[in-house]
C-alpha cells in the first residue's frame, strides 16, 4: 500500500518536472522565435533574385519600417487586384534592418523612416547598376495626445510640450500651460508624460520634432529609443494609447489616426495652434525643403519643424519607399516600378489612409514622385 | 528511497534484447542531444554577445559600456522576480498543505486540477489581465500607499497613475509561478513518510503540530527548490512582463509604485530587437546570455538543494 502511494507521487514528480522542462523549453523557444525572424528575412532573397519571367508576374521582396506595415498590406490587397500574378512579401524587420539588407541585395526594396545617408547611397551603387533613390510614401501626423478631465481643446506650444515630455512641467496647472490657453480651467492634476518603451520611428521624429522648436528646453539628441528615465513607458502605440486612456492625467504621442477618443493637443506652430490634421500633415510636407545635394530623382524630405506657415502641422513622420533606379535583372526593375507607382498612386495613397490613417501626399509630390520611378529601369 | 530503484532498473545478468539495446540508445541519445542543444545555446550566445562585449564603450547603448547598460536591467529582472517569489511561496505552500493533508481527498484533487490549469494559461494573457485589469485596480492602492506611507523607500512615489508598476508586474509573476511551486511542494509533502505523521499524532500532536514537526521539516528543501525553479520561471518571463511594465530605464531603485521602473532583461530583448541593428542586436544578444547565465545558476542551486535532500531522506528512510 505504502509503495504504491510513493510510487504514484514520484510518477507524479517526473511529470511535473517534465512539465516543468517543457515550460523551459518552451520559454527558450519564444526567446528564439525573434531571431528565427530575423534569419528568415534573408531566405526571401532568394526567390526575390529568381529571374522573374512574363509581363508583371514574380516576387517582390522588401523589408524595413515596421511603421509601414498597416499601408503595405493594404498596398499589397490593391496591387495584387490589378496584377495577381505578382507576390509581394514585406518583411516589417524594422528601418535599420531594411536598409541593411536592401543593401546587402537581400531585398528588393526597403521601407525606411530615415533617408539613405551619403554613406549608403555609395554604397548603393555596388547593388543597384545606378544608385538607389528614396520616394516618400507614407505620411503620418504624430498626435500629443492626453486624458485629462473637464479640459477639451487642450493647446500647447512647442516648448510646453518639451517641458512637460522632460518632466520639468510636472502639474497641469502650471503658468507654462496656463499661458498657452488662457480660458480653460486647469486642474491640479500631477503630468504622467508617457513614451514608447520599444525603440520606433514615432518617437525619433516626436523628439527630433522638440529638440527643434524648443532646443533651450529640449536638450536631448534625437533619437528612437526615448532618451528620458522615469516617465510612464509603454510598448508601441497601441500601448501608448492605452496607457493614457488608463492614467488620469496622462500625455502620450502615437501616430494620429489611432488618437480613438482621447484628447488631442493643438500644437504651437507660428501664432496659431494647428491640429494633426491630414491636409496640416500635407501642408508641412509642402513647406519642408529638400535635402540638397541628393542623386537624381531621389526626393529626400527635410522636414521644416520650424515652420510657421498657416495650416501646417510638423509633427509628422515621413516613410520613405528605396528602389534601385537600375535592377541588373530587368524585369525585377519592371515590377518595382509597377509597384512603387502604385503606391505613389492616389488610389494606393487612399489605401494607406484607410487602412493605417496616413496623410496622402499631395499631387505636386505624387508628380514628382513619378518622375522618379520613371528612372527604375525597366520602366 | 529512489537509490534501490536506480539498481532494480540495470538487470546485470539477463540477456540483452535487440529491443533493450534500441531504447538505451534512444534514451542516451536524448540525454546527449539535450546537452548538445544547452551547449549550442551557450555557444550561441557567446559568440554573438562577443562584439558587445569587446566594443568600445561609448558604441553600446547607452554609451557608457555594457556593464552599466546591463546592470539596471539585471536589477529589475531579479527584483520583480525576488517579490513575485516572496508573494507567491506563501501561497504555493500554504495550498500545497492543504491540499495533502487538509482537503477531503476530491476537493483536493479538484484544486489540483484547477492550479495546474493556471500553468496552462498562455503568459500573454496574463500580461492583457495585468495591463487592463489588475493595474488600473491597484492604482488607488498606490496612490494611498505613496501619501500615507511614502517615507517607506518602497513606496516613495510619485505614484504611477496607470498601475502598470514594478509591483503590479511581479504579481503578475506572481499568479504565473504559483503552480509549479505549488504542484511540486504539494508532491514533497505527500512524499512525507506516513510513519512519521503517525508517529506524531500518536504523541498527541494536532494535525498542525504534526504538519510542523513531520511534514515541514521533511518539505523544506523540497519547498526551497520547488521556489527556485518558480524563480528561474519568473526570470525568464518575456511578454507578460513587456505589457504590464512601464520600464523607463530609471537604473536602479527600489520604488515599487512609480511610474519610473527598471525594466527586465528579457522584455528588453523583446522590446528593442525588432528594431535593432548592427551592435544593439549584439548588446541584447550579451543581456541574454547575462540572463542564460543567472538562470542557470538558479536552477543549479534547485538542483544541488535537492540532492542534499535525497541524501537527507534516504538517512530518515
Amino acid at each position: 500500500m505504502r509503495s504504491t502511494t510513493s510510487r504514484a507521487a514520484r510518477a507524479a514528480l517526473a511529470t511535473t518536472s517534465a512539465a516543468a522542462l517543457a515550460l523551459s523549453l518552451a520559454a527558450c523557444s519564444a526567446a528564439n522565435e525573434p531571431d528565427a525572424s530575423g534569419g528568415g528575412a534573408a531566405d526571401p532573397s532568394a526567390s526575390g533574385e529568381a529571374p522573374v519571367g512574363g509581363d508583371l508576374s514574380g516576387t517582390l521582396v522588401g523589408a524595413g519600417a515596421s511603421s509601414q506595415q498597416a499601408a503595405v498590406q493594404a498596398w499589397v490587397a490593391g496591387f495584387n487586384g490589378q496584377n495577381p500574378d505578382v507576390q509581394v512579401n514585406y518583411d516589417p524587420s524594422g528601418s535599420g534592418a531594411g536598409r541593411e539588407q536592401f543593401l546587402a541585395g537581400a531585398v528588393n526594396f526597403a521601407g525606411s523612416d530615415a533617408y539613405l545617408d551619403d554613406e549608403e547611397l555609395a554604397t548603393s551603387e555596388e547593388v543597384c547598376t545606378d544608385g538607389a533613390i528614396d520616394i516618400p510614401v507614407y505620411v503620418s501626423p504624430i498626435a500629443v495626445v492626453y486624458n485629462l478631465e473637464g479640459v477639451d481643446d487642450l493647446q500647447l506650444s512647442p516648448a510646453t510640450i518639451a517641458g512637460i515630455f522632460n518632466q520639468t512641467i510636472t502639474s497641469w496647472d502650471a503658468p507654462e500651460i496656463a499661458a498657452d490657453n488662457p480660458d480653460a480651467t486647469l486642474p491640479a492634476q500631477a503630468i504622467t508624460p508617457v513614451n514608447r518603451s520599444d525603440d520606433s520611428g514615432t518617437t525619433e521624429n516626436f523628439t527630433e520634432f522638440l529638440s527643434a522648436t524648443a532646443p533651450d528646453v529640449w536638450t536631448e539628441e534625437p533619437d528612437g529609443v526615448w532618451p528620458i528615465a522615469g516617465g510612464e513607458a509603454a510598448q508601441g502605440t497601441s500601448g501608448v494609447i492605452s496607457a493614457v486612456q488608463a492614467g488620469a492625467g496622462a500625455i502620450g504621442y502615437a501616430d494620429a489616426s489611432q488618437a480613438a477618443d482621447l484628447g488631442v493637443v493643438a500644437v504651437g506652430v507660428g501664432e496659431e495652434f494647428v491640429l494633426p490634421e491630414e491636409e496640416a500633415a500635407a501642408t508641412a510636407l509642402d513647406v519642408s525643403t529638400r535635402v540638397e545635394g541628393r542623386p537624381e530623382g531621389d526626393i529626400a524630405i527635410d522636414i521644416d519643424r520650424t515652420t510657421t506657415e498657416a495650416g501646417a502641422y510638423p509633427v509628422i513622420l515621413v516613410s520613405y519607399g528605396i528602389a534601385c533606379k537600375g535592377y541588373e535583372d530587368a524585369a525585377t526593375g519592371e515590377l518595382v516600378a509597377a509597384w512603387m507607382s502604385y503606391v505613389v498612386s492616389e488610389e494606393g495613397q487612399a489605401a494607406s489612409e484607410e487602412a493605417a490613417g496616413s496623410a496622402p501626399i499631395s499631387d505636386d509630390l505624387r508628380a514628382e514622385a513619378e518622375d522618379s520611378i520613371a528612372l527604375i529601369a525597366g520602366s | 528511497m529512489s537509490a534501490p530503484v536506480a539498481t532494480a532498473a540495470r538487470p546485470t545478468g539477463a540477456r540483452r534484447r535487440p529491443g533493450d539495446t534500441a531504447f538505451s540508445g534512444a534514451a542516451a541519445g536524448s540525454a546527449v542531444l539535450i546537452l548538445l542543444v544547452l551547449a549550442g545555446v551557450a555557444l550561441f550566445l557567446l559568440v554573438q554577445a562577443f562584439p558587445a562585449i569587446t566594443a568600445p564603450a561609448d558604441e553600446v547603448p547607452g554609451g557608457e559600456g555594457l556593464a552599466v547598460y546591463v546592470v539596471p536591467l539585471l536589477f529589475g529582472t531579479v527584483l520583480s522576480s525576488l517579490v513575485a517569489l516572496l508573494v507567491a511561496a506563501p501561497f504555493a505552500v500554504g495550498i500545497a498543505l492543504f491540499t495533502s493533508h487538509y482537503a477531503p481527498r476530491r476537493l483536493s484533487q479538484a484544486l489540483g486540477y484547477v492550479v495546474d490549469l493556471l500553468a496552462a494559461v498562455p503568459s500573454i494573457v496574463f500580461g492583457l489581465w495585468g495591463v487592463f485589469v489588475l493595474a488600473p485596480t491597484l492604482q488607488p492602492a498606490y496612490a494611498w500607499l505613496a501619501e500615507n506611507v511614502g517615507w517607506i523607500p518602497f513606496f516613495a512615489g510619485p505614484a504611477s497613475a496607470t498601475g502598470r508598476t514594478i509591483f503590479t508586474a511581479s504579481l503578475v509573476l506572481a499568479v504565473m509561478i504559483l503552480p509549479i511551486v505549488t504542484a511540486l511542494s504539494r508532491e514533497v509533502f505527500l512524499q512525507t513518510p506516513r510513519l512519521h505523521e503517525e508517529a506524531a499524532l500518536a504523541l498527541g500532536a494536532t494535525r498542525w503540530e504534526m504538519i510542523r514537526y513531520a511534514v515541514i521539516p521533511y518539505g523544506r528543501s523540497g519547498v526551497i527548490s520547488a521556489s527556485m525553479l518558480g524563480l528561474g520561471r519568473a526570470l525568464g518571463e518575456t511578454m507578460a512582463v513587456a505589457l504590464v511594465l512601464s520600464g523607463s530605464a530609471v537604473g536602479i531603485t527600489f520604488n515599487l509604485i512609480s511610474s519610473g521602473n527598471p525594466t527586465t532583461i528579457a522584455a528588453n530583448i523583446a522590446l528593442q530587437f525588432p528594431e535593432a541593428t548592427g551592435l544593439d542586436v549584439n548588446t541584447l544578444i550579451a543581456t541574454g546570455l547575462v540572463l542564460f547565465v543567472v538562470t542557470f545558476a538558479v536552477n543549479f542551486v534547485a538542483r544541488a538543494v535537492v540532492n542534499r535532500r535525497k541524501d537527507f531522506s534516504g538517512a530518515a528512510g
